[in-house]
């Protein structure tokens, strides 16, 4: 009875989760809340079901292995906006005062889901994007829940929770065991020490960028094979959620945004399920996850994972 | 990297690595380094002492890249050298810092590590494809990162995050990072402070060894013995100025440094150990 709930929350916490990397591994370099990184979601799933579009709908070819093409159409357009996006709107703000980012970043965010708001059903054979899009339902990852016995799995569940993993372990492996890496970890620790250990600083932000954009946008191919469309406004609420879950998990840390999404999806799934009545229900989830958030600011600020973030030389 | 310009009246012969001619730092109206001169030659130690507030972490700064300099020139191997810290340490110039700036929440290794970046060429795509040069870069890298850790005797504290190592240990490490760019010249700010005289014997004896392997060494310091023991050459700055350079027994001896330190250097000389 418990576990469809966990289950679900573990899906929509890995969600959460991919999208929050992205916040988390930008923060960790450039001390940036890049509030814009929601919109990378959007863009990504964007991306993706452009890339079907082109190859897949003519034949409407639903098969398993449009699903890599997809991704990688995402990912594709997801990192190149978010390597545009710091390009020419961050890094000419490097050293403005801190709030100027944060206001060009929501402004990069209205512009985005604007500009695919508007835009997106202008090329020919598309869509219009003004309303929720239908994503391709792909075979083996949609489709009727599969009962394990113990619990009813939804099919998209088994993709999300696949990919966080498979993510997470790329990543620990890219920054544990790679030079670009290594050198992000110590541009997180002490930018100016790494530029002067022959760190190219300005390409470090870069990767950071990209590396979140590449998870965003796999979480935004996995929100479409969830809930079965997507829309440019997909994006706002989102990276809220994701923005809490690094957060709650202690920003700067990879493995805190992937526990803060974890444990974020499921208390929003318990407490949604278990809590009935006038105060229960779906219309309460985001006031659950942004009590939580208050809860973890409150007794924890720096973040279920955050001790290691705060020695910071 | 520019090309060769030989303006300064010096001329610069294949002997000298470092030539940094009336170097100023302004802050507003604070001249915190007034027309210093510094030629360093290949395989020689320069000392660079002056009481505090003298301006000499802010020359180094300077030279490294940190600071863009008021007015003055630095040039490095005959080149000029732009004040961009990361061209700098391209270029063959690292340095240590007076505050330890290891990476704390790397091991010692992977600080050494760090160094190595801009002597390796493999780039994103290379390392996410994984393939055999990749490899092949990160192996030597590894290698090469614990052959300088032996070198500067931290050979069994690879796996130590950097800020669990003692005091001294991390001194040495952030020299060992600073070799590990491959640089001709090394500067050392403040290598023994905070050491005891055991310390500052052994870290004497691994400058002396570094010097040994054909690099050139700047080294700023408080500890008179240290410096004079050590060095070839010893400027020294008071209130940004040069005050003297010369050999150490010519400094050491001039009452201009005795009178620029609080109290005599001949109380600081203990017995040669």
């Amino acid at each position: 009875m418990i576990l469809d709930p966990l289950i679900n929350g573990l899906s929509l916490g890995a969600l959460y989760a991919l999208i929050a990397v992205g916040y988390t591994v930008v923060y960790g370099i450039v001390q940036l809340i890049n509030f814009a990184h929601g919109e990378i979601f959007m863009v990504g799933a964007f991306g993706a079901l452009s890339t079907w579009i082109v190859l897949g709908r003519a034949t409407n070819n639903l098969s398993w292995w449009m699903l890599p093409l997809m991704i990688l159409g995402g990912m594709i357009v997801g990192i190149a906006v978010a390597v545009l996006m710091e390009r020419f709107a961050y890094r000419p703000l490097r050293h403005a005062p801190r709030l100027a980012p944060l206001i060009t970043a929501i402004g990069i965010s209205v512009f985005l889901q604007e500009f695919v708001r508007l835009f997106f059903g202008m090329i020919p054979g598309f869509p219009d994007a003004k309303a929720a899009v239908p994503f391709p339902q792909i075979e083996f990852f949609t489709g009727p829940a599969v009962n394990l016995g113990f619990a009813v799995v939804q099919r998209a569940t088994f993709f999300t929770l696949a990919a966080l993993i498979i993510c997470w372990g790329f990543l620990w492996w890219f920054v544990n065991r790679t030079k670009l890496g290594r050198a992000m970890l110590a541009t997180s620790q002490d930018a100016d020490t790494a530029r002067l250990m022959g760190i190219d600083v300005d390409k470090i932000i870069t990767v950071a960028f990209a590396v979140g954009a590449g998870l965003a946008a796999i979480a935004g191919v996995a929100h479409g094979l969830r809930y079965g469309n997507i829309d440019f406004k997909m994006g706002f609420l989102a990276g809220l959620k994701a923005f809490t879950a690094a957060v709650l998990g202690g920003i700067g840390n990879i493995n805190g945004a992937v526990v803060g999404g974890l444990v974020l999806g499921v208390v929003e799934s318990l407490a949604t399920s278990l809590v009935t009545g006038q105060f229960g229900g779906a219309a309460w989830k985001d006031v659950w996850a942004f009590v939580l958030l208050i809860i973890v600011l409150v007794f924890r600020p720096q973040g279920i994972m955050g001790a290691k973030v705060v020695d910071r030389a | 990297m520019t090309a060769l310009a030989p303006q300064s009246t010096h001329h610069v012969s294949k002997e000298v690595i470092l030539q940094a001619s009336e170097v100023t730092m302004k802050f507003g109206g604070l001249v915190a380094v007034d027309g210093v001169n510094l030629t360093v030659h290949a395989g020689e130690i320069v000392g660079l002492i002056g009481p505090n507030g003298a301006g000499k972490t802010t020359f180094f700064n300077c030279l490294t890249g940190m600071y863009k300099p008021t007015t003055g020139r630095v040039e490095f191997n005959g080149a000029i050298l732009p004040p961009k810290p990361r061209e700098v340490v391209v270029a063959g110039m690292a340095r240590t810092f007076q505050n330890i700036r290891l990476f704390p929440n790397m091991t010692a290794l992977e600080n050494v590590m760090v160094g190595r970046y801009c002597r390796t060429t493999s780039g994103p795509v290379t390392s996410i494809v994984h393939g055999p040069k990749f490899r092949r870069e990160e192996q030597e890298t590894r290698a090469r990162a614990a052959e300088l850790l032996e070198y500067v005797g931290l050979g069994h504290q690879g796996a130590s995050l950097a800020r669990n190592l003692p005091y001294g240990d991390q001194r040495r490490l952030e020299i060992a990072r600073a070799l590990a760019t491959d640089p001709k010249l090394l500067l050392l700010d403040e290598p023994t402070a905070g050491m005891n005289p055991q310390e500052t014997r052994e870290a004497e004896e691994l400058v002396f060894r570094i010097r040994d392997s054909g690099l050139a060494i700047v080294v700023i310091e408080h500890d008179m013995k240290f410096i004079f023991n050590l060095c070839d050459r010893v400027l020294c700055l008071v209130r940004g100025k040069t005050l003297i350079e010369g050999t150490a027994t010519e400094v050491q001896s001039d009452p201009r440094v005795i009178e620029a330190y609080i109290g005599s250097p001949k109380t600081k000389e203990a017995p040669d150990a």
